[in-house]
């Protein structure tokens, strides 16, 4: 079983990314359960055709009420195991302890199926507390693929969450397995993302063009490898998940300085 | 016995060793039970709850009532409103105070919980009776001292009670962290002085109220919410102690240009003389014969025996308001300070306590350990502080002098002031009778004297 943690700035479409990819994989006959670790609870929407998901921690909203595996694990699309964390209201509590608490609870309620191929963590924006490289710590995710694109900011966050990578490198054996650009049409952007994730010492592992098929589809409430099999961005999603299924480079990620990042920046992204 | 002989003498960062403080909520529990009629409220976990109460308990021999909001892993996820609602309802049916102070705790701190925003809600929603005061103060463990969670307690119920009002000849007195005692001792000397005053907050009478017979869960005792609500209107106040009482005294005097002065804790003779001074100035009295009689009285103690004390070696340890009053009163008795030591950060304390004994070794933010090593280094002939002392005078082989809180393995010293002159002769007593005992104790038969 592979546990991958898919990381990136927030509104990168991770969300969006993780369940086109496991589409693709569950399509290839793997067998892939995705936990949206987002309070917005949405990370399987498209492969469950809606919100319809009890989130692990209404357990405990509902406490001393007995909770079954299956009423907080839906089948969405081809099989794929759908679990949402959920959380506090914006503002309130303390979503980061919600992970934790709730990664926890999947462990007590055996989750972690021994026949799964693959995990795949869905994780809110940055990692701005310990709460939110739960995933990565210990036992968990040993992948990590970050979500990017080649704007600044994105990039930016990109390089930060490295920071965490490396710091939970060598405990818990998180290995960067490579960087996802979820294009945004900027100039130049597959040269400077591949320089990019190469200066980190990973790799470009898809370049995801920007087609109005992915919006269309989750209109739809759905994956682009549901709504229209024949189009071109499934074959990119197909891609990404031969690349992954088939990566074997996995790294300790070398976060770069800022300047560095911004003199990256100004190499590929003016090129006039 | 624990002897750190063999310890090596190493640098520490992140590493606390008998600590010489305890936790915020421990003073804010105290400070609100000086408010006459109040429950104590800890928004947080069931098990902060039951340390505050067992703690004071150990030290007071007394109930200490507080209600908790229970959290459990729910509350810290989707945040703690809910529990503090339905706390606030059930507390107010169930115990019926007249005011409740909450205060928070570490976990509540942590994810964020906008404790008087909620009362704020509950009181529009009218889910709260209009005749019960609430007030709350910010109390995370993992910044200050209990001293700095008693200050923001008593800031906390200035905030919410004071006003303005006609101007009064009432000086309000902030005593800080001191016992019952102490705080009974201060309003006897003011009522001496013929001072009207209100004394925020007032311990006395609430954990040493006499036994009736009779349970109560709220005594006599307590600073009422009418005195505090005309703190506004005074003529001046007196913080008796920087630490624990500047946060309400500055509040007093930035929202109701109520004059401030910090004094240290009336502890020896020099301290005590500051505070009726300064009250003598305030009030345009002269200070009474009778107080002028106490202080004559010490002073004949202290001519009678100094030659016990004289020049003894003295290290000093526990809370920095007292610990800086005691060291000003080991000064005027003619011993040496050595070493003197508090758990509680602050810049303030250690300029103060330097400035009173230059030579002594002064420490802020430290723990026991660091004391032991201190006096490892340059021996004392006496140690004065509270119980987790003892450890160290055992192991050196000198008396200790119990000040201060907590004191677990003596009872009743929290009915002997400490403070004015009364309290300051007790203290003589103590520490010329103790020193005697000591030495007498290491004495052959044939050299035991009748006349000391």
């Amino acid at each position: 079983m592979r546990q991958i943690a898919i990381y990136g700035k927030g509104g990168i479409g991770k969300s969006t990314t993780t369940q086109n990819l496991t589409a693709a994989l569950a399509e290839m006959g793997k067998k892939v359960m995705v936990v949206g670790c987002d309070p917005k609870a949405d990370s399987t929407r498209l492969l469950l055709g809606g919100l319809a998901q009890k989130a692990v921690l209404d357990v405990l909203r509902e406490e001393g009420e007995m909770i079954d595996l299956e009423d907080i694990m839906k089948v969405g699309f081809s099989g794929i195991r759908c679990v949402e964390s959920g959380g506090p209201e914006p503002g309130v509590g303390c979503a980061g302890r919600g992970i934790i608490t709730s990664i926890s609870m999947l462990e007590n309620l055996d989750a972690y199926d021994e026949n799964l191929d693959y995990v795949f963590y869905d994780v809110l924006g940055d990692v701005v507390c310990g709460g939110f490289a739960m995933p990565i710590r210990e036992g968990k995710a040993k992948e990590i693929y970050i979500v990017a694109s080649g704007e600044m900011m994105a990039m930016y966050a990109a390089n930060n969450i490295c920071k965490g990578v490396k710091k939970y490198a060598n405990t818990g054996g998180v290995r960067l397995g490579g960087i996802i650009c979820n294009s945004r049409k900027v100039d130049n952007e597959e040269a400077m993302l591949k320089a990019f994730a190469e200066k980190l010492g990973s790799q470009l592992i898809q370049f995801v063009p920007r087609d109005n098929m992915v919006q269309r589809a989750e209109i739809h409430k759905k994956t682009v490898i549901q709504y229209d099999p024949s189009q071109p961005q499934a074959d990119v999603y197909r891609s990404l998940a031969m690349n992954i299924d088939g990566n074997e480079m996995f790294v300790i990620p070398e976060p770069m300085h800022t300047d560095e990042l911004e003199k990256l920046l100004m190499e590929y992204g003016l090129l006039d | 016995m624990v002897d750190i002989a063999e310890c090596p003498d190493i640098e520490r960062q992140a590493l606390a060793i008998n600590p010489a403080k305890t936790c915020q909520p421990i003073g804010a529990v105290y400070a609100a039970l000086g408010i006459h009629g109040c429950m104590p409220h800890s928004h947080g976990s069931q098990g902060c709850a039951s340390y505050l109460r067992m703690h004071l308990s150990r030290h007071f021999r007394e109930p200490i009532i507080t209600t908790t909001s229970s959290f459990t892993e729910g509350q810290v996820v989707f945040g703690g409103s809910g529990n503090l609602k339905m706390a606030l309802k059930n507390l107010i049916h169930i115990y019926k105070p007249e005011v409740v102070g909450v205060h928070t705790t570490c976990s509540a701190e942590t994810i964020g919980d906008d404790v008087p925003g909620i009362v704020e809600e509950m009181r529009r929603a009218g889910e709260l009776p209009e005749d019960v005061k609430v007030f709350c103060a910010s109390t995370p463990s993992y910044v200050g001292s209990h001293i700095t969670g008693f200050a923001n307690m008593v800031k906390a119920a200035v905030d919410a009670f004071a006003e303005n009002g006609e101007a009064a000849e009432a000086v309000n007195v902030l005593p800080g962290f001191v016992s019952p005692s102490d705080a009974r001792e201060i309003k006897r000397i003011l009522k001496i002085m013929g001072t009207e005053v209100v004394v925020l907050p007032d311990v006395s009478g609430v954990i040493d109220a006499p036994m009736t017979g009779e349970l109560k869960l709220y005594q006599e005792g307590g600073t009422k919410i009418e005195e505090i609500e005309r703190m506004g209107a005074s003529k001046a106040t007196i913080a008796l102690g920087r630490e624990a009482g500047n946060a309400a005294g500055m509040a007093l005097a930035t929202n109701f240009q109520v004059p401030l002065e910090v004094l240290p804790v009336p502890i020896g003779i020099d301290n005590v003389d500051a505070l009726l001074m300064r009250l003598s100035a305030v009030m345009g009295k002269p200070i009474p014969k009778e107080l002028e009689e106490e202080r004559g009285r010490l002073v004949d103690m202290m001519l009678d025996a100094h030659a016990h004390w004289y020049g003894k070696k003295v290290a000093i340890f526990g809370d920095p308001d007292v610990t800086e009053a005691l060291t000003g009163f080991c000064v005027s008795m003619g011993m040496e300070p050595e070493h003197v030591l508090t758990g509680t950060r602050s810049k303030d304390w250690k300029a103060a306590v330097t400035m009173i004994a230059p030579k002594a070794t002064v420490v802020d933010d430290s723990d026991l350990f660091m004391l032991h090593r201190l006096i490892k280094r340059n021996p004392v002939d006496l140690l004065i502080g509270n119980s987790y002392g003892k450890y160290i005078a055992r192991s050196e082989g000198i008396p200790l002098i119990r000040v201060g809180f907590p004191i677990t393995d003596r009872a009743n010293l929290q009915h002997f002031p400490v403070v004015g002159y009364a309290g300051t002769a007790w203290l003589v007593e103590r520490i010329g009778n103790t020193l005697l005992d000591w030495k007498e104790d290491r004495t052959p038969d044939y050299l035991v004297e009748l006349i000391q």
